[in-house]
């Protein structure tokens, strides 16, 4: 069992408030994504559910009972760090059963359990290697099989695949989804990659500042972003937003169009096209448009415009509408 | 960096520095080694000749000889027990986020700075002497006999200063090596369950190996030769209680005014010394690569 229940939770460093007060709750064996630009808090409050940081106040609760004030070892979570930390003088297998020796738990078990969480992670050839021998990515299915083979009752991963190269990365992502898939226990993962927080989530949380900015699924966020910062922080490439005439023209203070949803050909905006960028399945350009700004535009395939073009766009998608303080219409 | 012509210039800018090391190492020990089979005494000039294994055979059927190696290996076995786990406990201390910080650490390097024979003055008059002495105030405080310390206890206190004196350099090289553990794996340790104590036991310590080896290593070297403190404090006595290797050739060297022993002790201490890095570097070697 993993539900996780956060009720007014405050962390100050000193006179510094970083994390102002948050209300949250994790369901069992849900894929939480924590994701917002550097300095947002994301890690506090992981570091804050794992117990490695004290809260200042509020109540962390774990399977219903009152986590605050327990040292992390008695709050049955397991954390994957961004450096791994593994143990560099143990062996494989040592690392991966150092949780379990700390447990108290009989040789032959640990040694069952440690081959279970090898096999699965395909780590069985290495376990007599030690972490400096191993490559980026083996090292962090080490500090995963470490995690997995106390069967906590949460998983908490610290951004675990920003060490990584990008090949090794998507792989990584699809290993860490699969093994949610089957082991179903809930896990929260801190990230600063929307992309990475779109494809594993069942639910985002958007954190700016130290607040939520809004929770939900991943299209959920994509489609009806609650404000501007979601709007903007959600999708590759960045929405398009659009303030002035043009917004009033829908009744809004702010309008927000997706790069996607922006036709090129023709069209009431007129403008010149700056970097292009074509990656054979998309073309990403930047038009400069007169009284609009630069506005992105993600086409499909090959569009066949090049720097300095004259073109013609139009918005053929759904308009975000926002008011003056950035909330959704 | 390894064209031809660049290593004949490196061999060829190293050669000078080379050089002077060997002849600066060559030159006193084959004269010691020369010295220690002649007869060469000050006192009687005229009489020289070669004798063989004479000097050496004086010195191991001496009865302070043994004593005297004895004290040296309890000098430098007692000195690096006692700087290794203080060392280790005091560091863990320095290492906790305290106001005062580098005032605080200045202060507990300060004894390094202390030249030997001064600190064993220090150690003599102020603490251990009898009547004005620290320790007999103490003693007398609580209804006690002062204890004589350098007269029933040469050898321990002697041990005493001189670790007093090397306690800081193992400190400040814990200190650094602590410093360079990452937090992170001291966290994950954390949320593995691990104890404050399994956590020193099973990444801490292991983490320190290789600052233990560097410490016993270099305070070998030195702690081999140590003579200041024992010259200050007890002179090597009573009787030869705490005359350690360094001290006996000193007293046959200045005292007995005879050269050719003196250089046989001389020979004899580069032979242990190189007996004990041998086990040394046997021992914990493996330890400085990786």
């Amino acid at each position: 069992m993993g539900k996780i229940q956060l009720t007014k939770v405050r962390k100050a460093f000193g006179e510094t408030e970083v994390i102002p007060g948050i209300d949250l709750a994790i369901e069992d064996g849900e894929f939480v994504v924590f994701v917002g630009p550097s300095g947002c808090g994301k890690s506090t409050l992981l570091r804050l559910i794992a117990g490695l940081e004290d809260t200042t106040s509020g109540v962390i609760e774990i399977d219903g009972k009152d986590a605050t004030n327990l040292p992390p070892a008695k709050r049955g979570l397991a954390m994957v760090f961004q450096s791994y930390a593994l143990y560099p003088h143990m062996t494989v297998r040592k690392n991966i059963a150092f949780p379990l020796k700390m447990a108290g738990m009989p040789e032959a078990e640990q040694a069952a359990r440690v081959e279970r969480a090898a096999k699965v992670l395909n780590l069985t050839s290495y376990l007599d290697r030690r972490p400096g021998q191993l490559s980026g990515g083996q090292r962090q299915r080490v500090a995963i099989g470490r995690a997995i083979v106390r069967e906590p009752a949460a998983f908490l991963f610290d951004e675990p695949l920003s060490n990584l190269d990008a090949a090794l990365r998507v792989g990584m992502r699809q290993e860490i989804s699969e093994l949610h898939q089957s082991l179903k226990t809930t896990m929260i993962y801190v990230t600063h990659d929307q992309v990475e927080a779109m494809t594993m989530a069942d639910k985002i949380v958007v954190l700016n500042a130290g607040r939520i900015e809004q929770v939900g699924a991943p299209l959920e966020l994509y489609n009806n972003p609650r404000n501007i910062f979601v709007a903007g922080f959600i999708g590759s490439p960045k929405m398009n937003l659009i303030e002035g005439p043009e917004a009033a023209k829908h009744d809004a203070h702010t309008i927000g169009i997706r790069p996607e949803h922006i036709s090129v050909g023709d069209g009431p905006w007129e403008g010149v096209v700056g970097l292009s960028e074509h990656l054979g399945s998309d073309s990403f350009i930047k038009v400069d448009v007169p009284g609009l700004g630069i506005i992105n535009v993600r086409g499909p395939g090959e569009l066949g415009v090049h720097h300095g073009d004259r073109i013609r766009l139009a918005p053929a998608g759904k308009i975000h509408r926002f008011d003056d303080k950035g909330l959704a219409l | 960096m390894s064209t031809q012509s660049t290593r004949m210039a490196a061999r060829f800018m190293v050669a000078p520095s080379v050089l002077v090391l060997l002849v600066w190492m060559i030159v006193p020990l084959a004269m010691t080694a020369y010295f220690s089979f002649r007869l060469y005494r000050l006192l009687s000039p005229d009489r020289t000749g070669w004798v063989g294994f004479n000097n050496y055979v004086w010195f191991f059927n001496s009865p302070d000889f043994w004593l005297a190696l004895t004290n040296t290996l309890m000098l430098v076995g007692g000195v690096l027990v006692i700087t290794v786990v203080l060392g280790i406990l005091i560091a863990l201390l320095l290492d906790q986020p305290v106001k005062g910080q580098g005032l605080l650490r200045i202060l507990v390097i300060a004894p390094f700075f202390v030249m030997p024979p001064v600190a064993a003055s220090i150690w003599e008059n102020l603490f251990m002497h009898p009547q004005n002495g620290l320790f007999a105030a103490l003693a007398r405080g609580f209804g006690a006999q002062p204890i004589l310390f350098l007269e029933s206890y040469p050898m321990p206190s002697v041990i005493g200063i001189v670790a007093w004196e090397w306690l800081p350099f193992a400190t400040l090289i814990f200190v650094t090596a602590l410093q360079s553990l990452s937090s992170e794996q001291l966290e994950a340790a954390e949320m593995d369950g691990a104890s404050a104590f399994n956590r020193f036991r099973y990444i801490i310590l292991p983490h320190l190996t290789r600052a233990i080896t560097v410490v016993i290593l270099i305070q070998t070297i030195f702690l081999l030769g140590i003579f200041g403190e024992i010259f200050t404090t007890t002179q090597g006595g009573p009787g030869s209680a705490s005359t350690t290797l360094p001290y006996m050739i000193f007293k046959q060297a200045i005292a007995a005014k005879d050269i050719g022993r003196a250089a046989a002790g001389g020979i004899i201490a580069v032979i242990l010394a190189n007996i004990v890095a041998y086990f040394l570097m046997r021992g914990l070697g493996r330890h400085l690569d990786a």
